[in-house]
């Protein structure tokens, strides 16, 4: 279940409360998010829409612990991250998230298994832990068969599974994805949100996700847009107001 | 340790800027090897000098001599082992750019003073039972193509006219650093054919029985010859021979100051190159970063690039010093040893490692305070 009311809920994984994020651009003030509440159980794929500039990215690197809110708190699975120092936020992040971003962002010099086991090497795991891990990434991606290729060696498709492939090697508690179709053609794209849904449904995986597409957010369980700076707009499925 | 096939990856990123990095690490590196060799060339005789001996000369100045007399007063002075004394003969072999310094010694004591040098005693016998008889070092023998027997003729600057001479010993060094480039002869063949300053000699130089004891004979050297037509100056080995190297210069300030420079051209080069090869990578840190990967790790993985940069070069600069050095003395004579030791290949490593740390400082520094948020926006 997701709720946009700011009601306490026992069975929150993500908890958002009173969200503020300004800007400064010269002498001008932008108010992107503006007491923002959110909560979402674990299991939920949430998809978040809206104009550009609204401040689904925003949101989403606040969630992610890579920026940091004027006010508010963001509380995953109780853990209060906003009043983290950054040695604390970077391990934080390392353990309870994965990213996966819209243009892949992979290493260029490093072959699609290195890729992976990047996350792995901040872990106290062997080496041959490692690349058993990496292994089971690849494989649950469809991967398996292209370990030793270079990300030049591979197509937009097949890039972006890598990236999912690295965002739940450690198996982190949720995954924030930003814009995931959005370099893809539909087939591409198809296959990614394919992958997403069956790592929410499958493997009850909580994802929260970017999105401009009206498709890939369809696939979400639950729908959220985000306009002036708060959630206004709920979609389908379980979403209280 | 984990890190390292990724810091590998990183350097082969731009394979010609790496190998370019490393190339010119590598010959400045190089540079500074031959430059020790030829310094601890320079100052050979500073650096084996005994402890235990001091060295007489005329107080007015090394070339005024010292009489032949004083070997009996000096022997006298309590805690002096042994005395013997040398003298500077200055001649020429076929050519002038045949330059190796040759010394006319005591023959009956010189050995026992200076016991470093190697010789057999079946050649040292050879030399004592020839008057025209002479010990020469091995590189001088080796350059010359000298062998025991050979009889050389000497040109003298000093003492005029031809002064043939029998190879009856050759002399080796216990130390690397030990000078093989002398040529010793007798005294006495000296005293029979010179023209002028009969009864003299160059300086002395004594063994003490105790270095604690130096100073205090020292100093009773030069009372005992004050006030006499030949006072002298004591000073240890060391000091002697190192204001002997001074008369070419201070050979150790211009090294120095070589090698500052070298190291300052080389934080430039390998400066330049991390502060690109960053901002050429801002995006990935911010990814690195992203996943989970701290400000300290991330400042470690750009140091180690720019250190192993650093190293792998001045490693290559300095075995290739070292190889050359093996070589031998490309002066063709001038310089008494040529040789890289130990302590001064560990010196130039040393020198790397301070370069990579430095050079790759502030694009370090640079990448550990990336901001996620607006590295990833540069993707």
């Amino acid at each position: 279940m997701v709720r946009v009311d700011g009601s306490d809920s026992d069975t929150a994984l993500i908890r958002v409360r009173k969200l503020n994020k300004k800007y400064r651009r010269g002498a001008e003030t932008i108010d992107v998010l503006q007491g923002l509440d959110l909560d979402v159980d674990p299991g939920e794929f949430v998809a978040f829409m809206g104009p550009s500039g609204s401040g689904k990215t925003t949101l989403l690197n606040l969630l992610g612990g890579l920026d940091v809110p004027t006010s508010g708190s963001v509380t995953v699975d109780g853990d209060e991250i906003t009043h983290m120092s950054g040695r604390r936020l970077a391990r934080w992040r390392a353990r309870h998230v994965g990213f996966i971003f819209q243009m892949y962002n992979l290493i260029p010099v490093l072959t699609a298994e290195q890729n992976v086991e990047l996350p792995l090497l901040l872990t106290s795991l062997s080496r041959d832990r490692r690349r058993r891990q990496v292994a089971t990434a690849l494989e649950l991606v469809g991967l398996a068969d292209r370990m030793k290729h270079y990300p030049r060696q591979l197509s937009g498709g097949q890039e972006q599974r890598v990236a999912i492939a690295r965002a739940i090697v450690t198996d982190p508690t949720f995954l924030l994805a930003d814009e995931p179709t959005g370099d893809l053609d539909r087939t591409s794209a198809d296959e990614i949100l394919n992958l997403l849904t069956s790592l929410s449904k499958d493997y009850g995986k909580t994802i929260l996700m970017v999105t401009h597409d009206p498709r890939a957010a369809e696939r979400a369980s639950v729908e959220l847009h985000l306009d002036k700076g708060a959630l206004v707009e709920a979609g389908r499925a379980e979403v209280a107001s | 340790m984990r890190f390292l096939p990724f810091v590998l990856r990183n350097l082969k990123r731009k394979k010609t800027r790496t190998l370019l990095t490393i190339g010119s690490i590598a010959v400045s590196l190089f540079l500074f090897g031959l430059l020790v060799a030829i310094e601890s060339g320079l100052n050979a005789g500073v650096d084996v000098a005994g402890a235990d001996r001091l060295v007489i000369r005329n107080r007015i100045s090394l070339i005024q001599p010292l009489p032949l007399a004083y070997q009996q007063q000096l022997l006298q002075i309590p805690h002096v082992e042994q005395a013997t004394f040398s003298s500077w003969f200055g001649a020429v072999y076929q050519d002038q750019r045949n330059f190796f310094p040759q010394f006319v010694i005591d023959t009956d004591t010189y050995r026992e003073v200076f016991p470093e040098y190697e010789i057999p005693d079946e050649q040292w016998q050879a030399f004592l039972a020839d008057r025209e008889g002479a010990v020469v070092g091995r590189a001088t023998a080796d350059r010359f193509g000298w062998q025991l027997g050979d009889r050389i003729p000497l040109q003298g600057t000093i003492f005029p006219g031809t002064w043939e001479l029998n190879i009856r010993a050759i002399y080796e060094g216990r130390e690397a650093e030990a000078d093989e480039t002398q040529l010793w002869f007798h005294d006495a063949y000296l005293e029979e054919r010179r023209r002028w300053g009969k009864g003299l000699v160059g300086w002395y130089t004594v063994k003490v029985d105790d270095p604690e004891h130096a100073v205090e004979v020292a100093a009773a050297i030069d009372e005992r010859f004050s006030n006499s037509a030949w006072e002298t100056t004591t000073e240890t080995e060391r000091a002697f021979a190192a204001g002997f190297a001074k008369q070419i210069g201070n050979i150790r300030l211009i090294v120095l100051s070589i090698g500052a420079v070298v190291m300052f051209t080389l934080l430039l080069v390998t400066g330049s190159a991390m502060a690109t090869a960053v901002r050429e990578r801002v995006p990935e840190l911010g990814v690195l970063k992203t996943i989970g990967f701290g400000d300290t790790t991330v400042l470690g993985l750009v140091l180690a690039e720019s250190v192993l940069i650093a190293v792998v070069g001045g490693g290559i600069g300095v075995v290739l010093a070292k190889l050359f050095t093996l070589g031998g003395d490309p002066t063709g004579g001038m310089l008494p040893t040529f040789h890289l030791g130990g302590d001064a290949m560990a010196a130039g490593l040393a020198l790397s490692l301070v370069v990579g740390l430095l050079a790759g400082a502030i694009p370090a520094a640079t990448a550990m305070r990336l901001e996620i948020v607006d590295a990833l926006r540069r993707v």
